[in-house]
């Protein structure tokens, strides 16, 4: 582990001596008088210290009240507003998202191959404060941990069901939900079409989106000296404006998106878990449960962040790091092995061949798939981007672009190409194979479980998945409150302990209050609406990052 | 008695840290003892520099602005953090080790029911050393 990284450290034992020292800096940091921290509120009350942006804390915290009372109160009124934006937006928008998430990841992958992959984020001195497991697992963790326990089996499947299902026409529109042409039939095709296409929703574009709003974060705050919150990613368009109402209002989206993602996946997440826990221990799916759950999770977020980056939401997402190799390893190792290893490559191959045609924006024909799995997805992920942008750009100082670039785009893509091989795949095997459908009918949060129940050690290896999905759950909560504390705090990393607790606590309450109020579908649909303005926010990253790497100085 | 005196310090603070400055300069003038000032900063640019190479020369000046008052030999260390507020207590031990200091003289605020949660990093610092500890309270 290399924390507190010397690189800075200049232990000088000799005698200090005259004259000032001439700046060894990098040379191009942006020259503004805004001082960092100059707009927020420091005071103490109760005994408690505060330093807090008093605009972006006070309005961000103003809205979220606003909703969650809105939702709780307004509960069949506002769902059905909630859900017809967010129709429109992937109905008449999907081609903007799909064609957005291309540019991500063709400016991703393109910077790794040019000169300015060589460029190091913090300055060409800059020395990493993590190892790389400790990294990476911290990556993935806030990426998409929790998203491969709950659709790793389900959504192959899914594309599998309908893609042998063949197409079907009314009117001349296509109804079935088929990725692209379909595979009527065709048991070989279907598995290979819905493997590329759940690959697809999982590998370089999710990804992508990350690593450019992590990219340009990472840049315009550690090699332009410019707070770590999103608003510095719109200086090179908005120039000093983004200390102002402009930088507020993207702020306070980010705080919206963040808090409410977090809030509502953790309601979401406890109900599943709990089906989870009654399907496998007999204890009782109800709300005691739930909120003891969302209350547990809160409360070891809590430990978490108090602990902070690197000895709590490190050594978790490290843990959980072990924890799913030692599933998915499992998986392979009792599963259709020869299946899954030929199957890797397969599916990769299949997922590269059908890559144009699953991310072309226009002229589809599959408008039931195109819209209505990857435009949601893609809107998903953005929403998603500004946390696990802005987490990934803090524990990212010190790595070169172009290693950054691969951590972060390259090797997630492949593991997701390996979890969705062993576990969709082993799933699929089990329906064509056994003929076993127990997992094709169980509700969605058990499919992993009826998948796993199929193979040996059951109750172990279900245990095993229970616990990675709320340790999961953890470090998306604490690397979420250190996220919206710094946005709230004007970009600082270093603000009092109490309000980071604070995060973490306010989004367990708002878990609860929704979970039993109702309104947490509602609102995560309020959440994803927010990808269509954060679209425009990372294609200016995508214009940020060029401009950024190419005033770095060379060599 | 003392050969090297560790100072931890926090340059946005500076008015709270006098007392224990005052008694550092005082026992490195009495035991003739090196004084090291360290801090313990953000990788992220902060309000008082926006890298942590920034942070350096200040810590820097300031640490040959004490000596001038005390006229002993001074050093300085920064300590970067991906999250200093989280890692302050264990880099600060650390730093007792990597500058072979023999005492290390520490503001901290008076004791009050929150150290329950978060225990003071003075505290934290003097339980989990073998070398002397002066803490200093600074009024608030």
């Amino acid at each position: 582990m290399e924390k507190n990284s010397p690189n800075a450290s200049s232990d000088k034992d000799a005698p200090v001596s005259d004259g000032v020292p001439a700046p060894e800096g990098p040379a191009n940091l942006i020259d503004t008088d805004y001082v960092i921290g100059q707009d927020n509120v420091t005071t103490r009350r109760f005994g408690l210290d505060v330093d807090l942006h008093g605009k972006v804390f006070t309005i961000s915290s103003l809205l979220i009240l606003f909703f969650v009372f809105l939702t709780l109160a307004l509960q069949d009124q506002v769902e059905p507003i909630f859900n017809a934006i967010f129709a429109f937006l992937t109905g008449n928008m999907s081609w903007f998202f799909l064609l957005a998430a291309n540019i991500f990841v063709l400016l991703a992958v393109v910077l790794i191959f040019t000169p300015m992959g060589k460029i190091r984020i913090g300055g060409a001195h800059a020395t990493p404060d993590f190892s790389y497991l400790g990294w990476f697992a911290m990556l993935f963790a806030a990426g998409m941990g929790i998203g491969l326990m709950f659709y790793g089996v389900s959504e192959p499947l899914t594309h599998f069901g309908t893609a042998i299902g063949g197409t079907s026409m009314e009117d001349g529109v296509r109804t079935d939900w088929a990725p692209l042409g379909a595979a009527a039939g065709d048991q070989d095709g279907a598995m290979s079409l819905a493997m590329a296409a759940t690959i697809f929703h999982w590998g370089l574009h999710p990804w992508g989106i990350y690593a450019v709003v992590a990219l340009a974060l990472a840049l315009f705050s550690f090699n332009k000296g410019l707070p770590l919150t999103m608003r510095s990613v719109f200086y090179p368009i908005l120039g000093e404006r983004i200390w102002g109402w402009p930088g507020h209002v993207i702020d306070i989206l980010a705080v919206f998106a963040t808090l409410f993602g977090l809030a509502t996946s953790l309601g979401l997440g406890a109900s599943q878990a709990s089906a989870g826990l009654a399907y496998l221990f007999d204890i009782p799916n109800n709300d005691v449960t739930m909120v003891l759950l969302i209350v547990g999770i809160s409360a070891v977020a809590l430990l978490s962040v108090l602990a902070g980056v690197d000895k709590g939401v490190q050594r978790l997402s490290q843990l959980n790091m072990v924890l799913a190799f030692l599933l998915l390893a499992f998986v392979i190792a009792v599963g259709p092995t020869m299946a899954i290893a030929t199957g890797f490559f397969k599916n990769l191959g299949a997922y590269l061949v059908d890559l144009p045609a699953l991310s072309m924006p226009f002229g589809r024909e599959d408008a039931n798939f195109s819209q209505g799995w990857t435009a949601f997805y893609w809107a998903w992920w953005i929403s998603w981007s500004p946390f696990v942008g802005m987490f990934i750009a803090r524990v990212s100082r010190g790595r070169s672009v172009r290693e950054f670039l691969i951590a972060v785009l390259l090797v997630p893509s492949l593991v997701s190409v390996l979890w969705m091989t062993a576990f969709g795949g082993t799933a699929i095997d089990q329906v064509i194979t056994d003929n076993f459908q127990g997992v094709k009918d169980a509700a969605l949060e058990l499919q992993l479980f009826t998948m796993l129940g199929q193979l040996p050690l059951t109750s172990i290896t279900s245990f095993v998945g229970i616990v990675l999905v709320m340790v999961f759950f953890v470090t998306s909560s604490d690397s979420g409150s250190l996220v919206i504390d710094s946005i709230t705090a004007g970009g600082k990393v270093d603000a009092p302990k109490p309000q980071r607790m604070f995060w973490a606590i306010i989004e367990g309450v708002i878990a609860i209050a929704l979970l039993l109020g109702g309104g947490l579908t509602a609102l995560q649909t309020a959440v994803i609406t927010t990808g269509l303005p954060f679209t425009l926010v990372l294609l200016v990253a995508c214009y940020a990052i060029i401009k950024g790497l190419l005033s770095e100085p060379k060599g | 008695m003392f050969k090297k005196i560790m100072v931890p310090v926090d340059l946005a603070h500076k008015e709270l840290l006098k007392p224990s400055l005052d008694l550092a300069a005082d026992i490195a003038k009495l035991y003739q003892a090196d004084t090291c000032y360290i801090s313990v900063t953000a990788n992220t640019p902060g309000a008082l520099a926006k890298t942590p190479e920034e942070y350096a020369q200040k810590l820097e000046a300031f640490a040959k602005e004490q000596g001038q008052l005390h006229g002993q030999v001074v050093s300085s260390k920064v300590i970067t953090s991906p999250d200093p507020v989280a890692d302050m207590d264990d880099a600060i031990i650390q730093a007792i080790h990597d500058t072979n200091a023999d005492l290390v003289i520490m503001t901290t605020h008076l004791p009050r029911r929150l150290d329950i949660v978060m225990p003071s990093t003075g505290g934290k610092v003097a339980s989990h050393t073998d070398v002397s500890v002066f803490l200093v309270r600074h009024s608030d």
